[in-house]
Parts: structure tokens; sequence; C-alpha cells
């Protein structure tokens, strides 16, 4: 087979520009769409995030800009303004677009519902997983692995394209009568299921269509990792040979493959309820409203891990670059991986304890829980020891990269207090549970998604992003990420619900609230960070300092490829003759040895098992 | 600064017989996860500090210690293994209808729809759906330093049951009947917010929940149902 692939390339041809840049079937252009996606995504449903962060910290205040409003000049008073908005909300002759969501600048409590909703699933959906196992996931594995391309290039670019499609879906949702989903990423039954129940009309419907066509997005997309992992390594690559992130984009793969079928049958029950009258999760015609939940959620778990596997597997391919050592307990981490997929699947009931499910099922979930914990430490701990004895470079990705173990850290401990379920029946959908999941998603996966973009730039595009600029984006992310996140902690443990729109309305909140005026103030510093970000991104991208084929000195076989990286990736298959983190080798000339490189005396001897290799 | 990071002084006041057991568990798991962070943030930084890049110093080679990698790998799971099962009887405790206390003070039932709190009082017969029913919006009475049931269901979507102070939460689903128990040590009004998105009145969705003496109690009742002589209001 590699042969036949290196005849195939040999006979270069011109392609066209459509082929070339928009329906590629290049792995390493689909990888860049994807990133490039991704980020645009990214600012998309920050945004989102600081308009309701608008409305949390100044309630029922008319938004700058938008708040300067026709009505509101006229009229001088907002209160009556959105008052009369309130009693019209069901009249069909509505102003616009903005009067009909934002009243006066008023955010809508229930365009305040569909805000917060899409906020978590475009960055679930359209932002982390199309970066981390959309954009990383393509460009690295047949770089790391050793291979020309993807198992199936044009799935692959299927792929891609039908991720537009999902997209153009959900964004249209925003603009059908009766506003997007607003039942919550989580999406629960009857509040999603009956369309009289929210007000929501063909909002819910887009919603659930395009989750589903962003699912057949995504396996595509693990079919064809799981094919080219198992088949196309290149020779002398054995498994505990594979990079780190290879192993975690494998298991993301395998995990992806077997969830989603799950949700797209439950998002289609909710379809069939909406649309043709069934009653699958409305009581008063047989159904359950807990069905929903248990399906969600025997996705949504290993979707949680979905999103930190490929941050974890990407911080341990930096930390021993930039530490010139070999990543500590290769096998622990490896087999760490694997607990925590195979755990994923057991504990989803740790989102229902409250939920009416049987109690005694809050026993057996909690337990499986407290377990998680267990391969999570055996990574922070193999990750400090990974630092022991280092030579550490504090480089741009190596700062997100510690930023992601440190913010990981508190995720991981902050999720003990839920596993606990005693203690969750009075923390559970508080903002305790936003800060978890922002420290897990944000602290720990979108710096690794910062770590990781900063590091394989230079292959990617030939060029570096700007040192100082990847500093200053960084200081002040990590600085007000912690500003934002930390606090709701702390409201979270004085009983503040999550998804309530105004605080003000309840007395034991009011204390607080000034901590929600903190909050949003720091999401705005947070969200401005980003675009510092962008800048250096896009113009590192034409303009950034030339790179080198290998600028970090690492073993990976991804810096031993060409640069820019030729289609077709490797002149001549290359041989693999160790495991990838071969740094600061006693007696070695440099202080690294690529695994291109044959054994010399300072390493070793390891014996290539026969059959590893690609055939 | 300080306060910041003392989590559990900013749980609100305790009213319940079981919240403190909940409050317990709480900082128990705070000291843990305390130590075990700064134990981590610590190492971590001494780590950045001692073995940052210096001239003519290389890094270790070194790619693991299997002894080391059991003892954190054994450590963590007696840990979290041993929390988990000292947390178990708590939670028994509260949600196991089995070991609910019996001889309540009061049994309500609490029926959540779109936006409001139902509280239905079976009266003095005891019985459900029958005369002397009360149904009160939003209020809801109980006597303090009694056990009271609450049976909880929803009419239209999945509402959430939450008294911060007496560190209860249950979702109320439609068409099922929850049990739910607590003993509110303390007189008072308290708020009872819905924890659960239910729509777009889902924020100010907002019950209160009167804890009285028990001689307000009594006056309550009679004046709720004056023509009967009152024996606790009891189920069965």
């Amino acid at each position: 087979m590699n042969e036949h692939t290196q005849e195939s390339h040999d006979h270069h041809h011109e392609e066209s520009f459509v082929r070339k840049y928009i329906f590629s079937l290049d792995h390493k252009t689909i990888g860049k769409q994807f990133l490039i996606f991704g980020l645009i995504m990214f600012i998309v449903g920050g945004g989102l995030a600081l308009l309701f962060r608008w409305q949390l910290a100044w309630p029922d205040r008319p938004l700058p800009i938008i708040g300067a409003s026709q009505t509101y000049l006229e009229e001088g008073e907002v209160e009556t303004a959105a008052d009369r908005k309130w009693e019209e909300r069901y009249d069909d002759d509505k102003d616009s677009w903005l009067e009909t969501n934002m009243p006066s600048g008023i955010i809508d409590p229930n365009f305040y519902n569909s805000l917060f909703t899409m906020h978590a699933t475009i960055m679930v959906f359209f932002v982390v997983v199309p970066l981390l196992v959309g954009a990383f996931g393509n460009f690295l594995i047949p770089l790391m692995i050793g291979t020309r391309d993807m198992a199936f290039p044009v799935l692959n670019m299927l792929s891609f394209w039908s991720n537009m499609l999902g997209t153009i879906i959900m964004i249209a949702g925003f603009f059908v009568p009766g506003g997007h989903a607003a039942a919550g990423w989580t999406g629960y039954a009857p509040l999603s299921s009956v369309p009289e129940l929210s007000g929501v009309d063909w909002g819910q419907n887009l919603w659930c269509i395009s989750l589903i066509v962003m699912g057949i997005s995504s396996l595509m997309g693990s079919i064809n990792y799981i094919t080219t992992i198992i088949n196309m390594r290149a020779p002398g690559m054995t498994w505990f040979r594979l990079p780190l992130a290879i192993w975690a984009l494998f298991i993301v793969a395998i995990l992806l493959l077997l969830a989603f079928p799950v949700v797209a049958s439950a998002l289609g029950l909710i379809l069939f309820d909406r649309l043709a009258g069934t009653s699958f999760f409305s009581a008063e015609g047989g159904g359950d409203a807990l069905l929903w939940q248990h399906l969600f959620w025997f996705f949504a778990h290993p979707e949680v891990y979905i999103l930190i596997l490929p941050g974890m597997g990407m911080a341990s391919e930096m930390l021993p670059v930039f530490s010139r050592k070999p990543i500590f307990g290769y096998k622990s981490m490896v087999y760490a991986m694997i607990a925590i997929a195979f755990l994923s699947w057991i504990v989803w009931g740790h989102h229902m304890f409250q939920s009416g499910m049987n109690p005694a099922l809050g026993m057996a979930f909690m337990t499986t829980t407290m377990l998680i914990a267990v391969p999570s430490a055996i990574k922070t701990f193999n990750w400090l020891g990974t630092l022991y004895r280092a030579s550490i470079r504090f480089t741009v990705p190596m700062l997100n990269t510690l930023a992601f173990v440190s913010m990981f850290v508190i995720g991981g401990l902050s999720g003990i207090y839920m596993a606990n379920s005693p203690v969750d029946i009075y923390i559970h959908d508080t903002y305790y549970i936003v800060a978890h999941i922002h420290y897990v998603v944000f602290g720990g996966s979108v710096f690794a998604i910062f770590g990781g973009v900063f590091y394989w730039f230079p292959k990617m595009f030939g060029r570096h992003m700007n040192e100082i600029l990847g500093k200053i984006h960084f200081w002040i992310s990590f600085i007000a990420f912690n500003g934002v996140f930390f606090p709701m902690h702390i409201i979270g443990v004085g009983g503040h619900m999550r998804r309530i729109s105004n605080p003000t309305q309840y007395e034991f909140l009011q204390h607080m609230q000034w901590i929600n005026v903190l909050i949003t103030m720091f999401a705005f510093v947070l969200g401005a960070a980003q675009i510092l970000l962008l800048i250096n991104v896009f113009w590192s991208m034409f303009r950034g300092k030339v790179a080198e084929q290998n600028p970090w000195q690492a073993t990976t076989l991804e810096w031993q490829a060409p640069t820019p990286v030729p289609h077709g990736n490797f002149g001549a298959i290359p041989h693999v003759y160790h495991g990838p983190y071969e740094y600061s080798v006693p007696g070695a000339e440099s202080d690294w040895i690529p695994q291109t490189q044959p054994n010399g005396e300072s390493l070793p001897d390891e014996p290539v098992p026969a059959g590893a290799a690609a055939d | 600064m300080l306060k910041w990071l003392n989590f559990p002084e900013w749980l609100p006041e305790n009213v319940s017989t079981f919240g403190k057991g909940v409050d317990n568990l709480f900082v128990a798991i705070y000291w843990i996860t305390s130590i075990a962070f700064l134990g981590v943030m610590i190492t971590l930084i001494v780590f950045l500090i001692k073995y940052r890049y210096q001239e003519g110093r290389s890094a270790g080679y070194i790619h693991g210690n299997t002894t080391l990698e059991y003892v954190w790998t054994i450590a963590t799971a007696v840990i979290v293994f041993g929390l988990a099962m000292f947390s178990l009887p708590q939670w028994n405790k509260i949600k196991f209808p089995s070991q609910f206390p019996g001889d309540p003070g009061a049994v309500v039932q609490v029926n959540g729809k779109q936006f409001n709190w139902d509280m239905t009082y079976p009266g003095p017969d005891g019985e459900w759906e029958t005369d002397d029913d009360l149904q009160l919006e939003n209020q809801l009475h109980v006597p303090v330093n009694e056990v009271v049931h609450i049976r909880l269901t929803s009419d239209d979507v999945i509402h959430s049951f939450f008294v911060p102070q007496l560190r209860l939460k249950q979702d109320a689903l439609p068409g099922r009947f929850i049990n739910v128990w607590f003993e509110a040590t303390k007189p008072g009004t308290y708020e009872i917010p819905c924890a659960e998105l239910c729509g777009f009145g889902h924020s100010g969705m907002l019950g209160y929940l009167t804890v009285h003496t028990e001689e307000d109690y009594e006056a309550w009742k009679s004046e709720r149902w004056p023509d009967t002589e009152t024996k606790g209001v009891n189920v069965e």
C-alpha cells in the first residue's frame, strides 16, 4: 500500500483552487479549515456569553449600543417599553428581530434562555470538538503516525462540509419565529419536546436537526481516525510508540463512534414528539421525561471526555518538548486515558442525582464517579513528574500547557463536590457546576488549544506566531479566566442557581450581586483578549517569521516532515525506531533524538515486533 | 482575600436537621481538595522555579517510577473510595423513602407549574382530593422541629424544588410523585426558587416556606380550617 501511495503522489499535478482550498481532500487543509472555522465560532459563542453576562450583572438595563434603540430613545423610560413587549410576546406582528429579542435593548427572558443555550451548544459542538478533534485530529494524525493522508480522504472532506451544513442550520435557528432553542444545551424534555411549553417553535427543531448533522460529521471523522490509526502507522510505529496525542485522539474517536448514535436517536425522538405527535417524553401520553436525561447523559458524559482527552494528549506532547525530558510514566498515561474512556460510560447518572431517578442508583453512580479521580490524578502526577529535574523553557505553548495542567487540577478537584451525592443535593444546578465545567473545558481544553495552535502553527502555515503578542494574550486570558470563573464557585456555594436571568429577584442572592458585576467585567476583558489571538493567528499566517522544519527541536514525526508540508507529507515514509519522547538522553549528541533516528548506543535497544508496522 | 478561598463561609445559614451532615461533608471535601490543590500547586511552582532552563544544566532522563506511580494511584483510590463510602449514609438518610422518619407534623403536595409552586394541604381528614383540601400559591407553611413530608410533582415541565437553607433540592417531574422530607429547626421565612430551567419565566419562579413555631402553626391551622378540630394534618 505504501508503494502504491508513494507512486500516486510522485505524479504531481496542479490542483484547481476549489480542489485545493475549498473541497480539499488533503488532511492538512481540512485540519486548517476546521481550525479557522473553530476560531470564528469561538468568537460567536463568546459574544453570546458577553450578552447574557451583561444581563446578569445589570439585570433589565438596556445593553450598550443596542440599548440606544428607537423605542428607548422615544419613550425615554425603559420599564414601560419592556412591559409592553412582555404583554405583546405572543402577538404575531413584531417590529424587528432586534425588537423581539431585545425590546428596548433589554434582553427578553426567552432570548436570554436562547443565549445561554446557544453559547453552550456552539462552544461544545462548534468550537471545542471541531478544534480539538477536527483541526488537530486531522492535521496531526497522519503526520504523527507517519503516513501520507487519512484512510478515507473523501469522507474527511464530507466531514468538514457536513459540519458546515450543520452550522448553517444552527445559525438559521436564531432567525425563525419563536426564536432559537431555549431549553439549555442539555435540552431537557418536556420543555424541549413540547412546543407549547417553551414557546419555541422551529428553533428547537433546527437545533435537533443541526446536532444530528454535526454528529454525522463527527462519525465520518471518527471512522476515518480509527481506520487510519489502526492500519496506516509507519513501519516501526508500534502502539506503545504512538505519541500520547494520537492515543488521545484514537480513544476519543472510539467514544464519538459509540456515543453519538445514542444522542442521535434521542434527538430523533424529540423531533417525533414535536412534529409527529408522539409522546416519548410526555407523561400524559405514557412517556417519561427521564428517558431523555438517560439517553442524553449517556452520550454527553463521554462527550465531556471527548472535550478534554485531546487536550490532555496535546499537553502531553508540549510538556516534554519544553521540559526537554521524556514524559513521566508513558504507559500509565495511556492506561489512564483508557480508564477514563471506560469509566465515562458508567457515570452518566451523576448528572441525575436530583432528577428523581431511584436514589439507589445515586449510590452506584457516586462510587463510579469518584473512581474517575484516580486516572485523572495519575495524569496530573505524571505531568508533575515530567517537570521534575526538567529544563523548562517558558515559551507560549508551555505557558498555556502549564495553565492547562493547573486549571485542570482545579476543575478536577471541584468535580469531587458534585460527585458526592449528598453535597450535590445542595450545589446541583448552581453556579458551582458552571465554574467546574468551565475550569475543565475552558481552563483545560481551550488553554490546550491556545498552546496547540501556537505550537503546531509553524508546521501548519510555515510561519511562527508572534511570541510577544502570544504572551500578552496568554497572561490576560489566564488572569481574566480566573477572574470570571473562580468567583462562580463562591456564588455557587452561596446557592446562586444557574440559568436564571435576574438574580436580584431573590432575597438570598442579593448580597452576592456585586460578584456578578465583577464576573461580567472580567468576562469583557477575557472576550477582548481573544481579539489578540485572532490578530496573531491571521496576521502570522501571512506575515509571521518564516519557520524552519523543526523549530522546537521535537522528536515526533510531524517535525521530521518538511515545512511547509508537501502533499503526501513525507518524501519517503519514515521508519520509527523508538518511543516519542527521547529527550536529554545521556551520551547523545543533542538533547533530542527523533523517532526516525535509529537506536544508537545511548538508547536502550528495543526490539521492533514483527507486524507492528503498517502493511 | 481569605474569605474568597474559604468556601464554607459562603454557605447560607443551615436550618434543617440533615443540613448539618451535608455541610460537614462539604467541609470535609473542602479540606481534602484544598490540601490536594495546595500540594500540587506548591510542587508545580517549586519545580517551575528550580528546574527552569539554566545554562549548563541539562534535564534528567527519567521515564517514570513504578513504585511512585503505584503509591499515588492506590492513595487516590483509597481516599475517593473511602469518601464515597463515608458519604453514602447521608445520601440514604435524605433521599431513601424507606428511611424517612415517620409521624410527620405536616404533609403537603407541592406542584410545580409554569411559573409557580402550588401547595396542596390534605386538610384535617388527611385525604387528598376531598372538600377540605387547601390549595395555596407559592406559600408553604410548616411547623418547626417537626418532620414534614412533601409529595412533589409537576403539571408541565421539570421544575426543581430548592430550599437553600434546608440543603434540599429535588426535581419535580410531570407524571410522577416524588417523596421528600425535611425537618426545619428555625422559624422564619425562606425562599423556594426553582432550580431547573423551566421556560421563559424560570427566573423569578419563587415560592416561600414559612416555618412556624408550634403555637403559630396551630393558629395558622385553625385559621384555615376553623370548623374542624385539628389533630395535625396527617395522611392516612
